[in-house]
């Protein structure tokens, strides 16, 4: 890229050495690859516009059906709302008139008025609808996301809070129980070790049906799940599951575990540590990278859940996290698509920020699970 | 059980020490590993051999005191059930496009990203991968107005296009193209994981390769390929089993009714209808023990045939 002086049309011109020739074709090379990424990459990122474009309409601007949240300017005269038009005028120039009164057809005789002048008439033959609309862009992103907000019909604060609740006691879970199993794993001497970590690694590929309807018989007889389950009981089978550890994070943290040297936890033995004070003062310590990267695996988890939390939490909306909690939305504003991708847009805000946020422990731990397998 | 069996067959060492040293290490394994096991044993094995039991009883959740054994009368029903043709019918024809596109786009694309010639890879990487983080609900209702027939932006260039505005969620013939988009939305994972595989192919292989005159494609299919071999092994049998558990987006985008005309009754939301909408825990289970079945032999399937692909080099871990 600092060659970018010498490839200007002028010098590679002048110079005709074989060197420089090969140099254009590298910055060629260059340019075909990373616009052709760029193309994709537009594609892949058309979605999150379409939804932020569409949360900024008001209803006026999505029946109106531009692409862009455009409003058509107007003119209110004699208690009427008369659209701005971009009118040709005899000498060729064209100036922006008010439209009084606009008629079908082709060859159609139009009458508009002058803003700044309304006894000022003029007449234009043609159809009036290929004039240029004079039309402003309007942002109502953020009164539409208010607005959702707000709504009666589905609470989107106690969304939160019960998105909050069962992602933090599930995480709570699974920081204890996988870091305890990884610990089992990288340090101590277990008989048949590596059978019970093939067993581990194998239960990802187990497809979750085979257990789900038992799983489910068994909260739903012991008054974990259904409509009249106590209080916050149809949190339980969401919440403590992760307390049980899970093949992924195990996995990850016991990659990381056999990294770390053994000799600070032989030193730390040797000073009276019992296996407790090693994991807590020597491996944890240690392992806040990893143990960050399986903490925002399981918040982004927990936020984006949909199957089991619309299974066990069947008709109590009071305790519906809020991936569950917007397709219920989708019910009741089904015809505005404005106020739809609205709530859309506050399902995925938090996960989106905490990726980019910290997605070097995000995608190393992806990289780590993924490839070392 | 297991702690006596162990510590018996366990090395003696010279100081007496040493061997109670080792055992004591033993038992403190297995009270860390616990948590594990205990939920290998609740959440896994118990209920695996109960859908079993289930499989084989007439067991509706709204009807407790009517459980019975009806033998095989699960099973019977496999062979009436007059939506479990068009459940496998509807997952097969997702399978044929989703399961060769869930390993050539994310190798399409990490191959691209690992271009020396691509600028700014990271920032790229990261926003290929971004789409995969967004809840699926989120994801589903802002493909259903992208796709939307009239107001989406794909026909709005399609129609500028003059290719006509097709009826994407709607028709029974662009349903499974439609859903296969949706899905690729999310390729960002798969797409770091090859990535991140290819990045790990030592480079004097490249090198020696461009030494002997090989091209590009000659390159990837000879070197790259078979050094990711085992990763792309790995997704492919984690699509299969996803296909298996495709669930959320139809269900999300039909409400579960398989519209239009079955084509969305995909597997798992039949079995999900079964199990959950008529809560009958007997068939259910019956639904999830055939897919099981079959979901591993194909996995078994896959095994056999790695050996003939998949490259298992000494630089491996295990």
């Amino acid at each position: 890229m600092t060659t970018q002086s010498q490839t200007s049309s002028v010098e590679s011109y002048i110079n005709t050495s074989p060197l420089y020739a090969l140099q254009l074709k590298k910055m060629a090379l260059y340019a075909t690859v990373t616009l052709f990424a760029m193309l994709i990459l537009m594609g892949f990122l058309t979605p999150f516009a379409y939804a932020v474009v569409t949360a900024s309409k008001s209803e006026e601007q999505v029946k109106a059906g531009t692409v862009l949240p455009y409003t058509q300017e107007t003119f209110t005269y004699d208690g009427k709302e008369l659209p701005l038009l971009e009118v040709p005028q005899p000498d060729g120039t064209f100036r922006i008139m008010a439209g009084l009164k606009l008629m079908r057809g082709p060859q159609a005789k139009n009458e508009f008025i002058n803003p700044s002048n309304t006894e000022e008439i003029f007449i234009w033959e043609g159809n009036w609808r290929d004039l240029k609309q004079i039309e402003t862009l309007e942002i109502h992103l953020w009164e539409n996301i208010v607005q959702v907000w707000e709504s009666k019909q589905v609470n989107f604060p106690v969304m939160i809070r019960n998105t909050m609740a069962i992602a933090v006691l599930g995480l709570i879970g699974t920081l204890i129980s996988c870091i305890s199993v990884a610990y089992a794993f990288a340090r101590f001497p277990i008989p048949r070790k590596r059978m019970l970590f093939l067993i581990l690694v194998s239960t990802i590929i187990l497809p979750s049906q085979v257990t789900l309807v038992p799983t489910f018989a068994f909260f739903s007889a012991i008054g974990w799940t259904g409509r009249d389950a106590v209080g916050f009981a149809p949190w339980l089978p969401l919440i403590v599951p992760h307390f049980f550890a899970n093949a992924y994070n195990v996995f990850l943290l016991r990659q990381y575990f056999l990294t770390l040297p053994k000799e600070l936890d032989e030193a730390a033995m040797i000073d009276g540590a019992g296996p407790f004070r090693i994991l807590l003062s020597v491996i944890i310590p240690q392992s806040l990278p990893v143990i960050v990267a399986v903490a925002i695996f399981h918040l982004v988890f927990a936020w984006n859940d949909y199957f089991m939390p619309n299974l066990y939490l069947l008709g109590r909306d009071d305790l519906k996290p809020i991936a569950v909690g917007i397709q219920q939305f989708n019910y009741v504003f089904d015809i505005k698509p404005h106020l739809l991708q609205s709530s859309m847009i506050l399902g995925l805000i938090v996960p989106v920020l905490i990726f980019l946020f910290a997605q070097r422990f995000f995608m190393r731990g992806v990289v780590i699970t993924g490839v070392e397998k | 059980m297991e702690i006596a069996q162990s510590s018996s067959s366990s090395t003696v060492t010279p100081t007496g020490k040493g061997f109670s040293l080792q055992r004591r290490q033993q038992i403190w394994g297995w009270v860390f590993l616990s948590p594990w096991l205990i939920g290998l044993i609740c959440f896994t094995v118990l209920p695996m051999f109960a859908s079993l039991l289930f499989s084989f009883l007439n067991f509706k959740l709204g009807d407790p005191g009517n459980i019975y054994f009806n033998n095989f009368g699960n099973y019977e029903y496999l062979l009436k059930d007059p939506l479990l043709g068009p459940a496998f019918m509807s997952t097969l024809k997702f399978a044929l496009i989703a399961l060769p596109l869930s390993i050539i786009v994310p190798i399409g694309l990490a191959a691209l990203l690992n271009s020396k010639h691509l600028i700014g890879r990271p920032i790229f990487r990261t926003l290929f991968y971004m789409p995969y983080i967004v809840p699926v609900v989120s994801s589903a209702y802002i493909w259903s107005g992208v796709l939307n027939t009239d107001s989406g932006w794909l026909n709005r260039i399609l129609f500028d296009l003059g290719l006509g505005k097709p009826n994407w969620l709607f028709d029974i013939n662009l349903i499974y193209p439609a859903l296969n988009i949706i899905g690729l939305w999310g390729v960002g994972n798969a797409m770091l994981i090859m990535l991140a595989s290819m990045q790990g192919v030592p480079t004097e292989l490249y090198e020696a390769a461009r030494v002997d005159g090989a091209g590009g494609l000659t390159i990837f299919r000879r070197i790259t390929f078979p050094m990711i071999s085992p990763v792309v092994f790995y997704n492919l049998i984690l699509s299969v089993i996803g296909i298996f558990r495709y669930f959320e987006v139809p269900y999300i985008l039909k409400e579960g009714t398989g519209d239009p005309g079955n084509s969305t009754l995909f597997y798992n939301i039949h079995l999900y209808k079964n199990a959950f909408g008529q809560q009958d825990m007997g068939y259910g289970s019956t639904l999830a023990w055939l897919m099981f079945v079959i979901a591993m032999g194909m996995t078994l399937f896959l095994f056999a045939t790695a050996r003939y692909w998949v490259y298992y080099g000494s630089g491996e871990q295990a």
